[in-house]
C-alpha cells in the first residue's frame, strides 16, 4: 500500500489492502458479537426472572464487568492461548479466533448487563400474564427474548461498538500480523505510530463510518419492527 | 370413567393476606360456585383485586386456604383472569391468542383456526393481524378476554373490566361478559358500577377493609341490604 496516498485516495479507489482489514474487523467484531449474545442474552434473562441469595452481587459483577480494560482481557485471553497456557493445545493464539474469543469476553458483559435490564423490566411488566397463563419457566424466557428483540438490538448495538473500537485485546492476542490478524484499530494505531497518517485517517473514517451505518440499520429494524409489532 | 377433575365450588377458608403488616385480606370465607356471575363491589382498596388474585391461585394467602372442587395446590390451568389494565404481548392480536392457546395446551395446527374462533367469539374478527398494543382500551379489553377464554376456563375473574371504557365499549363487552356467562362459565367480576353490577350480577359481593361484609343474590342486594354498610353503599354513601 502506498504511503503517500491521501485517505480519500485509498477509499475511493477501494484499496485492497484497506478493505482486507475493513473485512477482518467487521468478521471479528461481529463474530464476537453473535457469540457474546448466544450466552449473554440468555444469561441476562435468566438473571432478571430468578431470585436468589447474592443476586444484587451478580447484577453489580455484571454491570461493573462492562468497564473490563481490554489489555487485561487482552492478557488473560494470552496466557489461556499461550503454548504453555490450559488451552495452549488449541493452537489459535495470534489468529482471528483468538481475537474472536478476546471480543466476546470483552462484549458479553455488556449485552448481559443490557439485557438483564430490559427483560427485567418487561418481566414487570409481562409477569402477572404469564403467571395467569400458566406459562413454565423456559417458555418465560423465551417469550420475554422474543418481545424484547427490538430493545435488544440496542444492547448488541453497544457491544458491537465495544468491539469495533477496542485495540487493546486483539493486539495482544492477534498480534497484528500483516495480511493476517491485522484489524482497523490495530492498523491505526500501528500506522499512526508509523507516520502513515493518511492511511490511520481513511481506516478511522471508514471505522467510523461502519459503525454509524451498522447503528442505522439496527435503529430502521428496530423502528420497523416495534410498528409491525406494537 | 371418573368425571374430569373440577375447580368449583371454589371455596376460601378464613383467608386472610397481609403485606408489610398491612391487611389486605381479613378471614375472607366465600364461596364460588356454578351459576350467575358473582360480583365484588366495594371501596378502592377494599380488596377486590387481592381477593381474585388470591383465589385465581396468583398470590397464596397469609393464612386460611383456598380449595378448589375440594383440592388445594390446584394449578390454575381451568381458571383465567383479565386484568384491569391487561397487558397485550408485543405481537399481533391472533399472535396474542395463539401463544395462550399454545400456553394451554391446544395442538399446533388448531391454533389458528382457534384464535379466529375466538376472535369471532369477542367481535375482533376483522383485526386478527392488528399490532395488539395498538388497539384502542375497548378492543385490548374484549381481546383479553378472548386470551382469557382460550384456556376454556370454568372460572373467569374479571378486574374491572369495563373501568376506563366509553358506553359502547361498555356495552360491547358486557354483552361478551353476558353471552360467556350464559356458556356456563363461572364469572367473578370486581367493578365500581352499581349499574353494571346489577345489570349483570346474579350475586353481590360487598367488600369493605379486606372483608366480606354481605353477600345476597342482586335483587336483595339492591332492595333489602342486610347491613348498615350494604346500604350505606347502595345510597351512594362513601364506605370510609
Amino acid at each position: 500500500m502506498p504511503t503517500d496516498a491521501s485517505a480519500l485516495d485509498l477509499i475511493l479507489r477501494a484499496d485492497p489492502v484497506l478493505l482486507a482489514i475493513v473485512r477482518l474487523s467487521l468478521i471479528v467484531s461481529l463474530s464476537a458479537v453473535l457469540c457474546a449474545a448466544l450466552i449473554a442474552i440468555p444469561f441476562g434473562a435468566l438473571i432478571a426472572l430468578t431470585r436468589f441469595p447474592g443476586r444484587n452481587a451478580v447484577i453489580v459483577v455484571l454491570n461493573a464487568l462492562m468497564g473490563l480494560p481490554p489489555v487485561v482481557v487482552g492478557l488473560v485471553v494470552y496466557l489461556l492461548l499461550s503454548r504453555s497456557g490450559p488451552l495452549g493445545s488449541l493452537g489459535i493464539l495470534f489468529t482471528p479466533a483468538a481475537m474472536i474469543v478476546a471480543q466476546t469476553i470483552l462484549v458479553a458483559p455488556i449485552i448481559a448487563a443490557l439485557s438483564r435490564q430490559t427483560i427485567e423490566d418487561l418481566w414487570t411488566e409481562y409477569r402477572d400474564e404469564l403467571d395467569a397463563m400458566n406459562v413454565g419457566p423456559l417458555q418465560r424466557i423465551v417469550t420475554l427474548i422474543a418481545d424484547a428483540r427490538f430493545s435488544l438490538v440496542t444492547a448488541l448495538l453497544a457491544g458491537f461498538g465495544r468491539a469495533a473500537a477496542e485495540v487493546g485485546a486483539v493486539i495482544i492476542v492477534g498480534g497484528n500480523i500483516d495480511g493476517f490478524t491485522r484489524v482497523m484499530t490495530t492498523a491505526i494505531a500501528l500506522e499512526t505510530s508509523k507516520g502513515n497518517l493518511p492511511l490511520a485517517i481513511g481506516l478511522g473514517v471508514i471505522l467510523l463510518v461502519l459503525v454509524l451505518v451498522v447503528n442505522a440499520l439496527a435503529w430502521g429494524v428496530r423502528r420497523a419492527g416495534e410498528r409491525y409489532a406494537g | 370413567m371418573r368425571a374430569p377433575a373440577t375447580d368449583l365450588p371454589l371455596m376460601l377458608e378464613d383467608v386472610s393476606l397481609l403485606a408489610r403488616a398491612v391487611t389486605i385480606l381479613d378471614r375472607v370465607r366465600l364461596t364460588f360456585s356454578a351459576g350467575a356471575p358473582t360480583m365484588l363491589v366495594g371501596p378502592n382498596g377494599s380488596g377486590k383485586s387481592s381477593l381474585m388474585r388470591v383465589a385465581m391461585g396468583l398470590v397464596p394467602p397469609t393464612s386460611g386456604r383456598v380449595t378448589y372442587g375440594g383440592r388445594t395446590g390446584v394449578p390454575p390451568t381451568r381458571r383465567a383472569i383479565v386484568f384491569q389494565r391487561p397487558v397485550m404481548l408485543r405481537r399481533s392480536a391472533s399472535a396474542n391468542l395463539i401463544y395462550a392457546l399454545a400456553a394451554a395446551g391446544v395442538p399446533r395446527s388448531e391454533r389458528s383456526a382457534a384464535a379466529q374462533e375466538l376472535l369471532d367469539r369477542v367481535g375482533l374478527g376483522g383485526l386478527s393481524e392488528r399490532p395488539a398494543r395498538r388497539m384502542s382500551g375497548g378492543e385490548q379489553q374484549r381481546l383479553a378476554i378472548a386470551r382469557a377464554l382460550a384456556k376454556q376456563p370454568e372460572i373467569l375473574f374479571l378486574d374491572e373490566p369495563t373501568a376506563s371504557l366509553d358506553p359502547a365499549a361498555t356495552k360491547a363487552t358486557e354483552d361478551i361478559i353476558r353471552t360467556i356467562a350464559g356458556q356456563g362459565i363461572k364469572i367473578v367480576m370486581a367493578t365500581h358500577d352499581l349499574g353494571e353490577a346489577r345489570r349483570l350480577g346474579g350475586e353481590i359481593v360487598l367488600m369493605n377493609k379486606g372483608r366480606v361484609v354481605e353477600v345476597a343474590d342482586t335483587q336483595t342486594f339492591f332492595t333489602t341490604p342486610a347491613t348498615d354498610a350494604a346500604r350505606r353503599f347502595v345510597a351512594g354513601e362513601l364506605l370510609v
